[in-house]
């Protein structure tokens, strides 16, 4: 883990050093390919840490405190929405095992409700959920949903479906239900499937979450943040890097999680880890 | 079901794969009384590991009826009247060597305490006191099986059924795997179906060897061993020994060159 930190923070080192490096080849030689270079395409990085630490806009707290705030709130929206959508792929991913006639039938429209742009859904399920006296981040929260239920869905039935023959033998050996079957053997050799799809379902969520505050008009959150800062990018373009800094922070924390949860939880033998 | 019904009773069993496929096994009878060990043993493809499971309602049969305790193998299967154990340990990795032997018992509802003792009782028997608390990928091949013995051992069935459960262990592993499983039956007074290609293994454990030929699989004859309990290192040096495995040996060399000559 530590090893891992200082890889990280090496290749974090070598990007910074790579973006300065490439500012000042482009900016000193003139060139304008692919674009021009300068303070407002690539605003130099310790700007853009140095203006988190300046007030958001007058007479307002530091932008980071904002930010924070800002993204506590896009995190609780991309939480639930996480956890809806584990539930329901789970459950998906659950009947499509057992039924081969769902999983044809069903199947072809799950992949196909991921190719729908969630640009075009979020306004309805803000217009579907608003207004029921919910909070406003419960539709925000659904179409993060949208997003995550995918891939646990499926690779929930690729998890179930993998569980070693012989184990399921063994059971049948004993007379277990299905049921029996389903939670202490195949749910368990199904967990590395599950948190394979936790970790991509994990940063999704905070992906759907941010673009669905946007159509909501939801001011509380990055996605509104985002809005707000691109609008004025031409006078204040640190203020949108910084943002997508801490919404990049936002998704990287979510996905460490879910790998912290996924060591406590899954016990392999030591040549299954991954 | 009468008190003096066959542990196993095989009646006229014939098992074709697939539509008009290979048939595995044809017209077998077969009677084990209570208390047996019976190997089961004969060239790959006779059809042994396919008789096994037939035993164990794991397939069935296309013609004929396999009985265990009188009843059908289905309902015994159903009322876990048998223990099965692979050539493979077939663990659950995630779990502990504790929780891997008291699975069969958590299905039958036992509470912690029951479950408990009964597992210190099994691991005691297989000579795996202390390692409660392993998981599976920390034991060795022949110590893994063991725990799939006591998994199997651990509700007390009057059956087991074993299918090559040492075929994977080395040969000093196996002559000392054979030895504990014979002071294991001595002590549960199970019957044992036991499917194997070794002759030694074979002659070293049975009341009876069945041995079977190929293709298709069929019963060739059924070998006394009247070699006595409990059998020791020494009985391997038993002339005795060597005719029932020349006489096995020669069975099998048999039933293989009337395969060839077909």
């Amino acid at each position: 883990m530590l090893k891992n930190l200082g890889i990280a923070a090496a290749v974090l080192g070598g990007l910074w050093a790579f973006y300065t490096g490439y500012r000042w080849l482009w900016m000193t030689t003139g060139w304008t390919r692919p674009f021009l270079v300068d303070d407002l395409t690539m605003p130099p990085l310790h700007e853009v840490v140095q203006r988190l630490w300046e007030p958001a806009a007058t007479e307002q707290p530091a932008l980071v405190r904002v930010l924070l705030e800002k993204a506590a709130f896009t995190a609780k929206e991309a939480f639930v929405g996480f956890a809806l959508g584990a539930v329901i792929g789970f459950a998906i991913g659950v009947v499509f095992h057992f039924s081969g006639l769902m999983r044809r039938g069903f199947l072809p429209f799950v992949v196909g409700s991921q190719t729908v742009p969630i640009l075009a859904i979020a306004p309805m399920v803000v217009i579907w959920l608003g207004g029921k006296g919910l909070p406003v981040w419960v539709p925000v929260a659904v179409i993060a949903a949208f997003l995550t239920f995918f891939p646990v869905a499926i690779n929930t039935l690729r998890g179930l479906d993998s569980a070693d023959p012989r184990k399921l033998e063994l059971m049948r050996s004993l007379a277990a239900s299905p049921w029996t079957t389903l939670w202490r053997v195949k749910f368990p050799s199904a967990l590395p499937y599950l948190f394979s799809a936790f970790r991509v379902s994990a940063t999704a969520s905070v992906v759907g979450a941010i673009i669905g505050e946007l159509p909501s008009s939801i001011q509380d959150g990055l996605g509104g943040a985002i809005l707000n800062f691109a609008q004025y990018y031409s006078l204040d373009p640190s203020a949108l890097w910084a943002t997508n800094v801490v919404a990049a922070a936002l998704g990287i924390a979510f996905f460490l999680t879910v790998v912290l949860v996924e060591k406590l939880v899954v016990r392999r033998a030591p040549e299954h880890v991954a | 079901m009468t008190a003096h019904a066959a542990a196993v009773s095989i009646r006229q069993v014939s098992k074709t794969f697939g539509q008009g496929g290979t048939t595995a096994l044809t017209g077998i009878d077969l009677e084990v009384q209570p208390g047996e060990f019976i190997s089961l043993i004969g060239p790959s493809g006779c059809g042994k590991s396919t008789l096994l499971r037939v035993i164990g309602d794991l397939t069935e049969p296309t013609s004929g009826e396999a009985l265990v305790g009188g009843k059908s193998a289905h309902q015994a299967r159903l009322d876990r009247d048998y223990g099965m154990v692979f050539q493979e340990a077939t663990l659950m990795d995630w779990r502990t060597i504790r929780k891997n032997v008291s699975l069969p018992l958590e299905m039958m509802g036992w509470d912690r305490v029951r479950r408990q003792e009964r597992v210190r009782e099994l691991l005691q028997l297989v000579e795996l006191s202390g390692f409660e608390d392993h998981h599976p990928w920390q034991l060795s091949g022949g110590m893994q099986q063991r725990v799939a013995i006591a998994r199997a051992l651990s509700f007390s069935p009057s059956l087991m059924l074993m299918d090559e459960p040492f075929g994977a262990l080395d040969e000093m592993t196996r002559d000392r795997m054979n030895i504990e499983l014979l002071r294991i039956w001595e002590a549960t007074r199970a019957t044992v179906v036991f499917v194997t290609h070794s002759i030694a293994e074979a002659v070293f454990l049975s009341s009876r060897i069945v041995v079977m030929s190929a293709r298709p699989g069929r019963v060739q004859r059924i070998v006394d061993v009247d070699l006595t309990y409990p059998r020791t290192n020494e009985t391997r040096e038993d002339p005795r020994f060597f005719e029932l495995a020349t006489e096995v040996r020669e069975l099998l060399r048999e039933s293989h060159g009337a395969r060839e000559t077909v």
